[in-house]
């Protein structure tokens, strides 16, 4: 029988597989994944945690990160398409007009 | 001091001696083109007036009691904070009233002659109509009588301070008076800010009198003399010294009056020799309570008198300008009343009868001159004069007689006046009497030298004239003042030296008894004699004219004509170092201090665009940052939790 | 009608009136100029009723009206005014109509680029926060009313001024800004350690610790010092008077910058009497610095309205002397000087507007004998200059003689080296005169036609009631005297200051 520390350690490993990924990845699409990755690895840990004390409020908070992570998906799909679209290339490292 | 009396009948009005050239130079100056018809016909009407009011007034106050001889009037309070409390108010008592007359008696005559004057305005540099100028000028003459008229009135210092300033001001416009000149207005400015430099002196008094007897109101300043500690005195007599030789051109603050002569002539006459260069004598004589208190003050003007009247002398003879050299004996003439006033004693009316009499031989002199002026299209250079007394009869007479006075021929009034003053000199005790008495003397000599040189080269001798030139006697209006002061000069002389000593005892008190090393009868005969030498070799060494260029002199003459290089000395002392001063703190604070404070910008400027760097457009390297903050909370978090802190 | 609130009102009016002004329609600029003038024109009829309804030797603190505001924090609208605050009221309700009406074609532009409206309607904002800034009588609201003065100020040097205008705004703005930084961090703690309240009454009697008091009292004075502006914080107020319309530069100079001096008067001597005494000998050498430094520099100045900023430094350092001698003399004449001040430096800024808008150019080389062109203006500028360096019998020099004569029965150095600046004010004003208008005539001025027209009509509205005052309150300066001494007197019980006794007492007439 698994115990609660697994659930948070497969939270941590998958955040950091997610993190990494961001960091060290290009591809927008790859990016966005990795993004996602994290944030159903926070959402792992809140219900993890929600069951740990008994009550819901990680759960509920689960369901916003979800519903906060599908818009994103929406627009941030979007613009990526567009991006794309325009210069050929997916790679974040092309976009970065937005500096100094 | 003698008590007040009731100021009942005319003397209820004294203000109206201040108010009605006030008012009329307001009307002058506001009016604008319609006054330019009878403009000047106000101004003279308006001094005549006050003329004739002083003099009713003078006829009040002589029939008061001697020891009563004096009245006040409130008008309102001036400033009133905290135990500072100075009223607007007037003192008319002999001296102030000597004063009115002289102001307004020989103000009126040179009134009426600048209506002449300036009938055509001579050089005409402004765009004015003459009658705009000269409705401009009377407006500024009046404005100068009624700041005159205050400054002899006043009750308190503060007022003769207001007065004072108003004075130098009047002189400022007059002498800047054809201000597209640039000589002129540069004369202006040099006197105005000369004055100040002597009215800070004043001013400072001012402040010393009020902390140290809480009141500047003449009567509560004399109760408190004999409460001042020596050194206070010392002080407050140099501070007002300061004040007075700036007023009265006197050395070191001498280098302005000439400049002043940029004026037109009657406000050479009226301000720059009768009236307001007279004024620090007034000071003086208004003061002598404290000046008579300390011996080393009395020392410092007497000094201060000698030195300026040997100074004005020298350069007297050096100068070829007919204005300046009149301005040069101004300034030496009113050096003998320094020296009179310094005496102490009886010798403030000697002082006071010199200047009343040179009030009348000096505005004389130079309406004469102004006269010289008009009948040569403007020349002043003597040199260029010569034989002129068979074209100008009248200025001829008149100027004769006053040349006559200026050098102290008896019985004209300068012989009644500086004669006395030479024997006062020699009065006092021990080395000093024969060091004054001595340069008293000697100045005497230089006076009639080159008061008699000037005469001979303009109205004597062979013509030296430019080309063209017609010279012809001036219309009545400027005839009749050049009269009339001439008959003032040689009857003065006798009425004064004989009256005006007791009708200004109420003020200074009784005349001691002279003690010299010489006898009177002893020091008129080595005048007479010195005056008779000076004027003798003067008439013959010019007799025959003179080159019309400057000959090569030796170094005395040399720097006679550099002023004694007093203008230099200024420059090299405080314009030239002034200057630089500015320029440098200009750079200081555009450099320095601005420089700071943009430098501070800058960067803060330069800093931020550095760090700019740091945002790169690469959405990883944010990431990476953001993870780093993150670990750092938590790191904290976690060391807090741990209790690594505690 | 005692019970009207006048200062509320006061403080309101112009602000509604900017209101309007800022809704008229750009292209009718005349209707929104004349709204402005018969407006302020309002403003300045009430104050006069203010000025009726005050006892002048009543309470201190009088007209006084409270509204809550954030009682948490102990803050309220609290209006009051002592003779200072009213003498400096009388001054901007004056002043600003004069300035409206001098400033009639200063935002008319060829290319109507700049909206005139706006112009009048941020003149009528910048009365309504300089009234409200002297009325305020709770140190929060004094706080915000001098914080938002500058918004006003700020876009009237910036959008409507000369060359430079944005740097010399953003500068003026990032000094005062910088100094009401530190006057926030000084109310905060007032409120901390004055028992929570900023009631200006209440505070008057909180017990500091004179560690606190002194921090304070700096955190005030620094923010005043560079109001003021003192040496060395002054190199703002040359480019902003340099750059801003001269009407705007008048309002500057002779109103905004008296909020530091006032507000010293106010609430760095009561509230700190302890520090102000510790503070004074180093307040004293700044503004004699000042007095002497600025003088100096005006002389060397080449811009004519540089110089009148410098000439302004010269005569805050005056002020300065006077309020930190503590003396009843030298405080009732620093007050005086503040209004003073306002009339001839305001009138001299508004008559050197007139000849730079003729000629186009503020450069003293531009000009010379310019007095044949414009006679009547350069007498006007002749006035204002003699004005300026305290010529006996115009107001300004009652009350330097107050200031150094009440300054010389405390601090004899101070009152002597301040009285060397009123040779150097003769100086850089007869020079300046001297330049302009006298000597030959510049070829170059003839050719510049606006040169040849004298002052106007709506000029002479302009100058004639200041010259009028200047000569009045030269002569008779009592019925401002009366007002401001108490005021004064009790702001030195606060200090527990009194004037000295004169030397020798028996002399007392």
């Amino acid at each position: 029988m698994p115990g609660p520390e697994h659930y948070v350690a497969l939270s941590a490993l998958l955040f950091t597989i997610g993190a990494v990924g961001v960091l060290v990845r290009r591809n927008a699409i790859v990016l966005f994944m990795c993004i996602e990755l994290m944030l159903n690895a926070a959402n792992l840990a809140l219900v993890t945690f929600a069951r740990l004390h008994g009550d819901l409020n990680g759960q509920v908070m689960a369901f916003f990160v979800m519903v906060v992570a599908a818009a994103e998906v929406v627009v941030g799909l979007a613009i990526i398409m567009l991006i794309f679209r325009t210069r050929r290339s997916a790679s974040v490292d092309d976009s970065n007009l937005l500096k100094y | 001091m003698s008590e007040l009396s009731e100021a009942s009948g005319l003397l209820g009005y004294v203000w109206l001696l201040v108010a009605i050239p006030a008012a009329s130079a307001a009307v002058l100056l506001l009016a604008g083109r319609r006054a330019d018809r009878w403009g000047h016909l106000l101004g003279c009407a308006s001094v005549g007036a006050a003329f004739l009011l002083g003099l009713g007034m003078f006829g009040q106050l002589a029939d008061l009691d001697e020891h009563r001889r004096a009245v006040e009037q409130q008008l309102w309070t001036f400033l009133a904070v905290g135990d500072l409390r100075v009223d607007f108010g007037l003192l008319f008592d002999p001296l102030a009233a000597v004063f009115v007359l002289l102001i307004t008696g020989v103000g009126f005559l040179i009134h009426v002659y600048a209506v002449g004057y300036l009938a055509h305005a001579p050089h005409d540099q402004t765009h004015e109509s003459a009658g705009t100028a000269r409705r401009r000028f009377f407006g500024y003459f009046n404005l100068f009588v009624a700041a005159m008229l205050v400054l002899v009135l006043g009750n308190n210092y503060l007022l003769l301070y207001v007065g004072w300033e108003g004075v130098g001001l009047a002189s400022y416009l007059l002498i800047a008076f054809w201000f597209s000149r640039p000589a002129a207005a540069t004369a202006g400015k040099k006197a105005f800010l000369m004055n100040r430099v002597g009215d800070a002196g004043f001013i400072l008094a001012i402040f010393l009198l009020f902390a140290q007897v809480g009141t500047v109101q003449f009567s509560g300043v004399f109760a408190g003399v004999a409460g001042m500690s020596s050194t206070v005195l010392l002080v407050l007599g140099l501070l007002l010294l300061l004040g007075a030789t700036g007023k009265s051109g006197q050395f070191p603050l001498q280098a302005w009056l000439p400049d002043a002569m940029e004026g037109p002539t009657p406000v050479s006459a009226l301000i720059h020799a009768a009236t307001m260069v007279t004024a620090g004598v007034y000071l003086i004589a208004r003061s002598h309570p404290i000046f008579s208190a300390n011996l080393t003050l009395q020392t410092v003007v007497v000094s201060v008198g000698a030195a300026t009247l040997l100074i004005g002398a020298i350069i007297g003879c050096a100068k070829d300008d007919i204005k300046r050299v009149l301005a040069w004996s101004t300034v030496s003439q009113i050096g003998y009343m320094f020296l009179a006033v310094g005496l102490g004693g009886v010798a403030y009316a000697l002082g006071l009868i010199h200047l009343l009499a040179h009030g009348f031989f000096k505005a004389g002199l130079f309406l004469g001159a102004g006269s010289v002026m008009r009948g040569m299209d403007d020349q002043v250079d003597i040199r260029r004069f010569g034989g002129l007394w068979r074209f100008l009869p009248i200025t001829w007479a008149t100027f004769g007689l006053a040349w006559l006075a200026i050098i102290g021929i008896p019985p004209l009034s300068g012989f009644f006046s500086k004669d006395p003053i030479i024997a006062a000199a020699f009065d006092r005790p021990g080395w000093t009497g024969w060091l004054f008495g001595g340069a008293a003397l000697l100045g005497a000599g230089l006076t009639a030298f080159y008061m008699t040189r000037l005469f001979v080269l303009t109205f004597h001798g062979p013509k030296r004239w430019t080309e063209g030139q017609r010279p012809h006697e001036s219309p009545p209006v400027m005839t009749i003042p050049l009269i009339l002061l001439a008959v003032g000069t040689v009857a003065a002389g006798w009425l004064m030296s004989t009256s005006v000593v007791d009708w200004l005892t109420p003020v200074f008190g009784e005349a001691p008894e002279p003690h010299g090393l010489l006898s009177h009868g002893q020091v008129t005969a080595l005048t007479m004699a010195v005056v008779v030498i000076g004027g003798v070799g003067g008439w013959a060494m010019f007799r025959n004219g003179t080159a019309l260029a400057p000959a090569p002199a030796g170094p005395v003459v040399t720097a006679a004509r550099a002023n004694l290089y007093g203008d230099a000395v200024n420059a090299a002392l405080f314009e030239k170092p002034g200057r630089w001063l500015t320029r440098a703190l200009v750079y200081v604070d555009n450099k320095g201090i601005d420089g700071i404070v943009n430098g501070l910008a800058a960067a803060v400027g330069g800093g931020s665009a550095r760090i700019r760097r740091l945002q790169t457009g690469f959405v990883r390297s944010y990431a990476m940052s953001m993870l780093l903050g993150a670990l750092l909370i938590v790191g904290a978090f976690v060391a807090v939790q741990a209790g690594w802190f505690a | 009608m005692n019970d009207f609130p006048y200062l509320s009102v006061l403080t309101a009016a112009p602000l509604v009136g900017a209101v309007v002004v800022a809704l008229l329609p750009r292209h009718r600029p005349e209707l929104a100029k004349r709204v402005a003038l018969g407006w302020s024109l309002a403003v300045l009829v009430l104050a006069g009723a203010a000025w009726a309804a005050f006892e002048a030797g009543g309470d201190r603190m009088q007209l006084r009206e409270s509204y809550p505001w954030i009682p948490r924090w102990g803050v309220s609208f609290t209006f009051a005014a002592d003779g200072i605050a009213l003498v400096m009221l009388a001054l901007i309700a004056l002043l600003v109509p004069l300035v409206i009406l001098a400033s009639w074609h200063d935002a008319d532009s060829p290319g109507a680029k700049r909206s005139v409206p706006a112009f009048f309607a941020l003149i009528l904002v910048l009365e309504t926060t300089m009234i409200g800034v002297f009325a305020a009588a709770d140190v929060f609201l004094f706080y915000v009313f001098f914080e938002v003065m500058l918004v006003p100020m700020y876009f009237l040097i910036g959008s409507y001024g000369g060359a430079r205008r944005q740097y010399a705004a953003v500068k003026f703005f990032l000094y005062a800004l910088a100094g009401g930084l530190f006057m926030l961090a000084a109310v905060v703690g007032l409120w901390v350690a004055g028992g929570q309240t900023l009631d200006w009454q209440l505070l008057t009697q909180a017990d500091l610790s004179t560690g606190v008091e002194r921090w304070l009292f700096l955190g005030f004075f620094l923010a005043f010092a560079i109001k003021a502006p003192f040496f060395p914080f002054h190199t703002w107020l040359p480019d902003a008077g340099g750059a801003a319309p001269a009407g705007v530069a008048a309002l500057l100079v002779g109103l905004l910058d008296k909020v530091a001096t006032f507000g010293i008067l106010r609430y760095s001597l009561p509230l700190f009497p302890d520090a102000a005494r510790w503070f004074a000998p180093a307040a004293l050498t700044l503004a004699v610095i000042g007095i002497i430094y600025a003088a100096l520099l005006a002389v060397g100045q080449n811009d004519l309205k540089r110089l009148v900023a410098y000439t302004s430094i010269a005569h805050f350092g005056f002020i300065g002397v006077g309020i930190f001698a503590f003396t009843s003399q030298a405080g009732t004449g620093a007050v005086l000087y503040m209004v003073n001040h306002g009339l001839a430096t305001g009138l001299l800024f508004l008559v050197v507007g007139m000849l730079v808008a003729r000629r186009g150019s503020a450069l003293i080389t531009d000009f010379g004998g310019a007095g044949k062109l414009v006679p009547v203006l350069a007498g006007v500028l002749l006035f204002a200059g003699l004005a300026s360096l305290s010529l006996p019998g115009l107001a300004p020099f009652v009350s330097e003689f107050l200031v150094l004569v009440g300054t010389f029965t405390v601090n004899k150095p101070v009152a002597v080296i301040s009285t060397i600046g009123i040779i150097l004010a003769a100086g850089y004003v007869l020079w300046m005169i001297q330049r302009t208008t006298q000597g030959t005539l510049n070829p170059t001025l003839s050719s510049v036609e606006p040169m040849r027209r004298d002052l106007s009509l709506r000029e002479s509205f302009v100058v004639a009631p200041m010259i009028v005052l200047i000569i009045v309150l030269g002569l008779y300066p009592k019925p401002l005297t009366d007002v401001i001494n108490p005021a004064v007197e009790a702001t030195l019980t606060h200090v527990d200051a009194t004037d000295p006794a004169p030397e020798v007492p028996e002399a007392q007439p």
